[in-house]
């Protein structure tokens, strides 16, 4: 824990980074300084797109000592402002869940390559980050901790499947390879309290580690203090049990 | 994306952009998440031309009764429109 009188120092920046099918997309990059070894992390960023909040998130991550990288999961829909971006990917219906996992995978790699990184990288994601992080969590092995904030659609029925996301994520979970740590709210309508007791059931069924809570008067979206879903009592108790959980399962160098 | 929700239109028309007029081609209309609106879920409409690039973009997020109302008043205003004449005038 930071000490008054202890030296801090943080480098952030825009980094490019390998992405699915040997692509580089560009990412935000935030690390402590210091010779580390340092644990990692990949943040996922939501629908609204790789915006000013998750660059926010991405120092927060660093000032608790993670190495932190949010890559643009929007790099290949041209550029602008991100809400500009991100309304051109929602006109597109999404990104796909193939070319997402391939993103995430490579940040993982990227990271755990780097000099200063102590071998162990979590991953973070909040409303279709969630998802999105749940998937990559599953598919691309090599994660050690996984965070999932409010995702929706992880339990889907087979009318919301596409060919973007051709696969409900729970029919993944058998494959997930790391501890998972779900803040959930309990007015939140995606996902709705009963689809998180289902994924809490499909992950007790295949005996994974994992500690789900569910908090009272809290909706979607409930760490964003930008917008009117803000909950400030659930959001600095879930920033709590994020740091304890990272804690836990990165601190141990691998 | 959350809901996944959105319908396409090609449309003709002019909006006011950040830089000023542009022809509008597209109306995207969704109902997800918006970006500035304080709801959960918004009715959201994007008039966009794509030849121009992602900052050719006029955008509105309504809640569900005021989209209600405007497609009710855009039917509306139509209808007497035609009463009047001025449609067939036009086509």
């Amino acid at each position: 824990m930071y000490q008054t009188d202890m030296y801090e120092g943080m480098l952030a920046e825009t980094v490019m980074h390998p992405g699915a099918n040997g692509d580089l997309i560009n990412g935000y990059m935030a690390r402590p300084l210091g010779a580390g070894p340092f644990p990692a992390m990949v943040l996922v960023h939501h629908m609204p797109g790789w915006d000013e909040w998750y660059r926010e998130a991405t120092r927060k991550f660093a000032h608790h000592s993670y190495v932190t990288l949010s890559p643009n999961l929007y790099f290949r829909a041209g550029h602008g402002t991100p809400e500009d971006v991100a309304a051109k990917v929602r006109a597109d219906r999404g990104v796909a869940d193939d070319q997402v996992v391939g993103d995430l995978a490579g940040a993982m790699h990227y990271l755990r390559a780097l000099p200063y990184v102590n071998g162990k990288v979590g991953i973070f994601g909040t409303c279709s980050g969630g998802r999105h992080a749940y998937l990559a969590a599953c598919r691309a092995p090599g994660f050690d901790a996984l965070i999932d904030c409010w995702g929706g659609r992880i339990v889907m029925s087979q009318e919301e499947l596409t060919p973007k996301a051709p696969v409900a994520p729970i029919e993944y979970t058998k494959d997930l390879s790391c501890p998972i740590l779900g803040l959930f709210g309990a007015e939140d309508r995606s996902p709705t309290p009963e689809q998180v007791a289902q994924h809490e059931e499909e992950l007790k069924k295949h005996g994974k580690n994992y500690d789900f809570h569910m908090y009272p008067n809290a909706g979607h979206g409930f760490f964003y203090y930008d917008r009117s879903a803000y909950r400030q009592e659930q959001a600095v108790d879930g920033w709590k049990k994020i740091f304890v959980f990272l804690e836990k399962y990165l601190s141990t160098p691998a | 994306m959350c809901t996944t929700i959105i319908e396409q239109a090609s449309i003709e028309g002019s909006g006011k952009g950040k830089d000023g007029w542009f022809s509008v081609r597209q109306a995207h209309v969704s109902y997800d998440h918006p970006f500035h609106a304080p709801l959960e879920h918004a009715l959201n409409i994007d008039f966009v031309n794509e030849g121009q690039g992602l900052g050719a973009r006029v955008a509105v997020e309504l809640s569900v009764e005021s989209a209600q109302k405007l497609v009710a008043t855009i039917q509306a205003v139509l209808a007497q429109a035609e009463a009047g004449g001025w449609l067939a005038a036009e086509k």
